[in-house]
């Protein structure tokens, strides 16, 4: 697993762009450990696939995937939680972002996906939690695999904006992260510490 | 005993902190309840009729007396003086302020408790075989493998937002006192022919509103390969069973509709890629170290025939009664189990008074290495008495008012909350016990009788187990009014059935005289004393119980 390039997510002290109070219609996206840019367009199901970089349904993208081939832009695929994702594992190389989706924040088979496309088909890109993401499930989305995440609650918003990152830094079992995430500790086998 | 290390201690205050810190975001209103309860349930916070339920995890029924010690004193500084043993083998505290619960949980982690997935969609405290380390009948004890599943299985970032709760249960005796065929998971350790140590593993079983019996998946699965396999059906459930309603999102209603063949086929196929990156595979090394926690303790020689306990037997017959139903045979020859009955005649079911705990905790440092179990079905146990100990050990027992004698008889009645406390119920099911306790209650009576499993639940939730009771009893609301239906022929052994539904129900005040007439019915047309309630239902069926209840078709 160490080919992955996954990105820490710790919250940095210089966290920017607290977003606005107001109930916000656009998700912020949470990455490297402050809000950024979104670079990535969602593209509709019936609109043209644009220049730069596009994330589109997993439908279309296996529909359209030959002529997708062509464009020189990085592409990006949304896997809802009951599509199949082993559809998408031959052409993973070809993809720079698999966003997976919470429904629910109790709705935890993203999780499962999270950590197959990490572990078993070894897929290095982006993977962003997208729907109901909420600061107490953040940490446990991270060590699934996810590295990026698209907030829309409020309160979640001003948490991450203020340094918080709720976890319980003592990892009970291995789940297959490079080694500048997690790295062993005490007596068992199975314990893991934040790296 | 496990002993927490650094790591350990580390985890569960650090789990502390952030309950504490979600307790204030909701106190603040800065969680919604619908946000904060799935954090609460993790957290063992359960809202119930009339006010917060504390439910305190005791991983796979063992505790020791420094630990019952501190439930003594939650009980008698947080709640009103008593707690409630599960048969999940926890303790449940029915009164604690939401305010007091941070607190609690730091008293907890002194002693090495927690109130971990108490509850929740998530991967439930996990039990084991009351007995475990113990019996006389056991291949090898289960409770290491217990506790690496416990740990595996805590704050999970995978299996924490499951569809639905998820229990494990573990046995190493062919005899199942765990009722492993009623969980998720269940798992029998066993020796292969060539002496090494794995499991049989059991899926999908369940009670509820649909009960089912387990599917045998694996026959013999390698110990090293425990997590993985876990891992394996766990990641099968979590991706495919069913979200949209939350009575058919348990893994029994997925193995059910998926078929067995095919579900065996889906863990066997993850099972294979997670052997893949080879994570999960528990070193020997490892199991040893854990297992070395649970070494039997260095029981000194006592004799195997105790004349101390003859003469005490000879002397009274409250004694002998005692000795004969609630102790077990243990490994260690001189030495026995002892059931301590949570069951007092009219009493409420798997309660206990600080002070009884307090007097439980002191008997266990006395006469069993301060070791305590708690079964699942609402005793407590002290595993390592030397027959010697046993007059003196009753005489303390009946000072605490704990020396009922009736361990598997009839008044050994598992129940659930009921309407008196949960939210969920639609009928009263602790009166019920005490009445037919109360029926059955002459020593006398109970002995003639026999081995008698009567369960009891309040609603569908089957919490009381009664589709495993040998005579179950349902409390569901019939147009405003409680009626508890009856089945008979359940159990939840290794022979595990579920009960069959014998007819109309009947009304409160009708149950218990219903229930007796089952019972001499019985003794009507038993064989023997040698066949027991179970035997003969299975023997000859329910139309003779049907026809003494409801009069001749």
């Amino acid at each position: 697993m160490n080919a992955l390039a996954r990105v820490p997510v710790e919250p940095a002290a210089t966290s920017v762009a607290a977003p606005a109070a107001s109930a916000p219609a656009e998700p912020a996206l949470w990455r490297n450990g402050r809000f950024e840019a979104d670079e990535w367009e969602r593209v509709a199901p019936d609109a043209a696939v644009p220049e730069g970089p596009a994330l589109l349904p997993l439908t279309r993208f296996l529909a359209e995937r030959q002529a997708l081939a062509a464009r020189n832009a990085p592409l990006g695929v949304v896997v809802q939680p009951d599509e199949a994702l082993e559809e998408l594992a031959p052409y993973l190389d070809r993809v720079s972002l698999v966003a997976l989706v919470f429904p629910k924040f109790a709705d935890g088979r993203a999780s499962s996906m999270a950590r197959v496309l990490r572990e078993r088909y070894g897929f290095a890109g982006e993977l962003r939690a997208t729907g109901d993401v909420l600061i107490d499930q953040m940490p446990l989305m991270r060590r699934c695999g996810f590295d990026a995440f698209e907030v829309v609650n409020e309160p979640t918003r001003r948490q991450l904006a203020a340094g918080k990152w709720p976890d319980v830094p003592y990892y009970l079992q291995p789940t297959g992260a490079p080694a500048q995430l997690e790295v062993p500790a005490g007596t068992r086998p199975w314990t893991r510490r934040p790296g | 005993m496990y002993r927490y290390d650094e790591f350990d201690h580390g985890f569960v205050k650090a789990r502390t902190a952030q309950f504490r810190d979600q307790v204030e975001r909701r106190l603040s209103g800065e969680l919604t309840e619908e946000q904060f309860k799935p954090l609460r349930l993790m957290n063992g916070v359960y809202l119930q009729l009339h006010a917060y339920m504390l439910r305190v995890s005791v991983p796979y029924g063992t505790l020791s007396s420094p630990q019952m010690r501190m439930l003594a004193h939650i009980a008698r500084t947080y709640d009103r003086g008593y707690g409630h043993f599960t048969t999940r083998q926890n303790i449940q505290f029915n009164w604690p302020a939401l305010k007091d619960i941070p607190a609690i949980l730091d008293d907890l982690a002194s002693v090495e408790m927690h109130a971990l997935q108490s509850s929740g969609n998530c991967i439930r405290n996990v039990t084991a075989d009351h007995f475990a380390g113990a019996a006389a009948d056991e291949v090898a004890d289960p409770r290491p493998y217990a506790e690496i599943l416990r740990q595996w299985s805590s704050v999970h970032p995978e299996f924490s937002y499951l569809p639905r709760k998820f229990k494990l249960a573990l046995i190493g005796a062919d005899e199942d006192r765990a009722a492993i065929q009623f969980h998720d998971i269940g798992l029998q350790l066993k020796r292969d022919a060539t002496g090494a140590l794995g499991f049989t593993v059991y899926v999908g079983g369940g009670q509820g509103r649909t009960p089912m019996i387990a599917h045998k998946v694996r026959d013999f699965l390698p110990e090293q390969d425990l997590l993985a396999y876990v891992e394996a059906i766990m990641r099968v459930y979590n991706l495919n069973g069913r979200r949209d309603n939350k009575y058919k999102a348990r893994i029994k209603i997925l193995v059910h509709e998926t078929g067995a063949e095919e579900i065996t086929r889906q863990i066997e196929a993850e099972f294979q890629e997670v052997l893949k990156t080879d994570i999960l595979r528990l070193p020997d090394e490892e199991i040893r170290r854990i297992a070395a926690y649970f070494a039997p303790p260095a029981l000194p020689e006592r004799p195997a025939r105790s004349s101390a306990l003859e003469a005490a037997r000879a002397d009274s017959r409250d004694f002998a009664d005692f000795v004969d139903r609630n102790v077990t045979p243990h490994k260690t020859a001189g030495y026995g189990l002892v059931t301590i009955s949570l069951k007092p005649v009219g009493g409420i079911p798997g309660d206990a008074t600080d002070a009884q705990m307090e007097a439980v905790a002191d008997l266990a440092e006395r006469y069993s290495q301060s070791e305590i179990r708690v079964s699942h079905e609402q005793n407590l146990v002290l595993p390592h008495v030397a027959l010697d100990d046993l007059p003196a050990l009753y005489a303390g027992l009946r000072e605490a008012g704990l020396a009922d004698g009736n361990a598997g008889l009839v008044t050994d009645i598992i129940c659930c909350p009921g309407l008196d406390y949960c939210a969920l119920a639609n009928a009263r099911s602790i009166p019920v016990a005490q009445d037919l306790s109360r029926r059955f209650g002459a020593p006398e009576r109970q002995k003639e009788i026999g081995e008698l499993k009567i369960k009891i639940s309040g609603c569908i939730n089957a919490c009381g187990h009664h589709h495993a009771g040998h005579i179950g009893l349902l409390g569901v609301d019939r147009k405003g009014e409680e009626v508890y239906q009856i089945t008979l022929g359940g159990s939840g052994d290794e022979n595990a059935a579920v009960g069959a539904l014998i007819g109309p129900g009947f009304s409160i005040a009708d149950v218990g005289g219903a229930v007796e007439t089952v019972v001499d019915t019985y003794l009507k047309l038993r064989e023997g004393p040698q066949e027991s309630f179970l035997a003969a239902v299975r023997r000859v069926g329910q139309k003779p119980f049907k026809e003494a209840l409801y009069g001749a078709a």
